[in-house]
């Protein structure tokens, strides 16, 4: 979990992008990103990241979720009784993100089965309930919202960074469209497995922890 | 008023269940808000499986759904045949597949879809026969279109609903589906032998109009490939015989 500082008290006339509210966006895209510096949602990582089309479906599904069940969570949660918080979180989130399956299913039909049960496990990705526990049940909707912002947003350029390097080299193919010529390119079916996804993962967790001079204490 | 205690018991139950009402509600909602764009979806992906068994991949590429259909009403035209090959007056669009295959082998509906050349619809470039089978975890069905010979395979699109990643789910991948075209259905006194996959990947049977390369690692779905394959065959035995005779 985060070890950020929830902050019970909100100035009462804070400015609506003050600076405080702008690392809430910014801040989970580099330094506290979720899947480099917390290691969240590295499932759906390695599993949906083999094309750019799904993946930025995926990205986009999780934004949703995230930014939506921040939103109501923290309208709600001055009514949520303590003992049951995580079940009706569960439910907020498993609400929104059945209602996605059917939208998807309804406008962009052969992603939807493409990304199969990986829209369904977005219930379970670990950035949706972290965010829910860590900041919207002691937040405002405002902050929360831009906080499900920011970290969904430091997920989505992390997969779509995987997808980007594993459709090029493993198919040629950005976006479906050939790029690398068949003449002289011989796909690197390694890249199309879930293994080429762990170890780019791993190399951009390397990359972002060195810079950022990130140590594990 | 006293302060509502969110901790007591009875607080609880009420929230649960004013939470379980409101969710549920909202989700019956979008269901069936979505439910006609669905089932459009479902259908232009039939469409465009058919025409991709009977024309090949190249004719639907970048078409876009309304295109599909367009095409397909333009070059198919639906037949409906008993297993005895006798043509039935039922409504292809309400005839279910999968319901058809729970039936014993010999009252099943079988849609025959006859796909006309491009630019010549009158022509019978292939007939497209849809059969559904068993993989390893759950259905797989498929999509084979006979040349107008009515014996030698033009094209085969597969699709299932929940087989291995890598493994059984390649029989998604263009080149499986690519190794039957020109393998040939072979002929019995009550059956049709459909080319079966063999064990193994990686070996020549270009000679052998029966056996196709198989899949590695997914011996029991290439399996259910095969029998679904013999097991359809052989149901449109009769009606593919008699458009031996008329050619």
């Amino acid at each position: 979990m985060s070890t950020e500082v929830i902050e019970k008290t909100v100035k009462e006339k804070e400015a609506l992008l003050s600076k405080k509210r702008k690392a809430l966006v910014t801040n989970p895209l580099d330094s506290d990103n979720p899947v480099t510096i917390q290691i969240l949602g590295i499932c759906s990582a390695l599993a949906v990241t083999i094309a750019m089309k799904g993946t930025l479906i995926m990205a986009f599904g999780l934004l949703f979720v995230v930014v939506m069940s921040n939103i109501v969570i923290s309208a709600m949660r001055n009514t949520i009784p303590n003992r049951i918080r995580i079940i009706v979180q569960l439910v907020v989130v498993a609400t929104l993100v059945a209602a996605l399956d059917q939208v998807l299913r309804a406008y962009v039909y052969e992603q939807s089965k493409s990304l199969s049960v990986f829209v369904g496990l977005i219930i379970t990705n670990c950035i949706v309930m972290g965010r829910l526990e860590a900041y919207a049940m002691g937040n405002r909707p405002w902050d929360s919202a831009l906080d499900g912002l920011g970290n969904s947003l430091g997920y989505a350029w992390i997969i779509i960074v995987i997808a980007f390097i594993r459709e090029l080299f493993g198919a040629g193919k950005i976006f479906g469209f050939q790029v690398l010529s068949k003449d002289w390119y011989v796909a690197n079916g390694f890249f199309a497995t879930p293994a080429a996804a762990c170890i780019i993962l791993g190399l951009i967790i390397w990359g972002l922890r060195a810079r950022n001079g990130y140590s594990e204490d | 008023m006293s302060k509502l205690n969110i901790n007591s018991n009875g607080y609880i139950f009420g929230y649960s269940i004013l939470l379980t009402l409101v969710c549920g509600t909202l989700l019956a909602f979008v269901s069936e808000t979505l439910k006609e764009k669905q089932s459009a979806a479902i259908l232009v992906e039939k469409q465009k499986f058919i025409l991709k068994a009977g024309l090949g991949q190249t004719s639907i590429d970048g078409l876009t759904g309304p295109q599909v259909t367009e095409l397909y009403n333009k070059v198919v035209k639906v037949e409906v045949v008993n297993a005895k090959g006798v043509a039935v007056q039922e409504d292809e669009a309400k005839i279910s597949t999968f319901k058809e295959y729970k039936k014993p082998a010999a009252d099943r509906i079988l849609p025959v879809y006859v796909v006309g050349k491009k630019d010549n619809p009158a022509e019978v470039e292939s007939f497209v026969l849809p059969t559904y089978g068993n993989g390893l975890w759950d259905n797989i069905w498929a999509y084979v279109a006979i040349d107008g010979d009515a014996e030698t395979i033009q094209g085969i699109v597969f699709d299932h609903k929940g087989e291995t990643a890598g493994l059984g789910a390649r029989i998604n991948d263009a080149d499986i589906q690519g190794r039957f075209i020109g393998k040939k259905l072979a002929f019995e006194s009550s059956s049709v032998n459909a080319p079966d996959f063999q064990k193994g990947e990686g070996s020549n049977y270009d000679s052998d109009p029966q056996k196709v390369d198989g899949i590695s690692g997914a011996t029991i779905t290439a399996k259910g490939v095969n029998s679904m394959l013999d097991a359809y065959m052989t149901l449109y035995q009769p009606y593919l015989s008699s458009k031996k005779v008329t050619k």
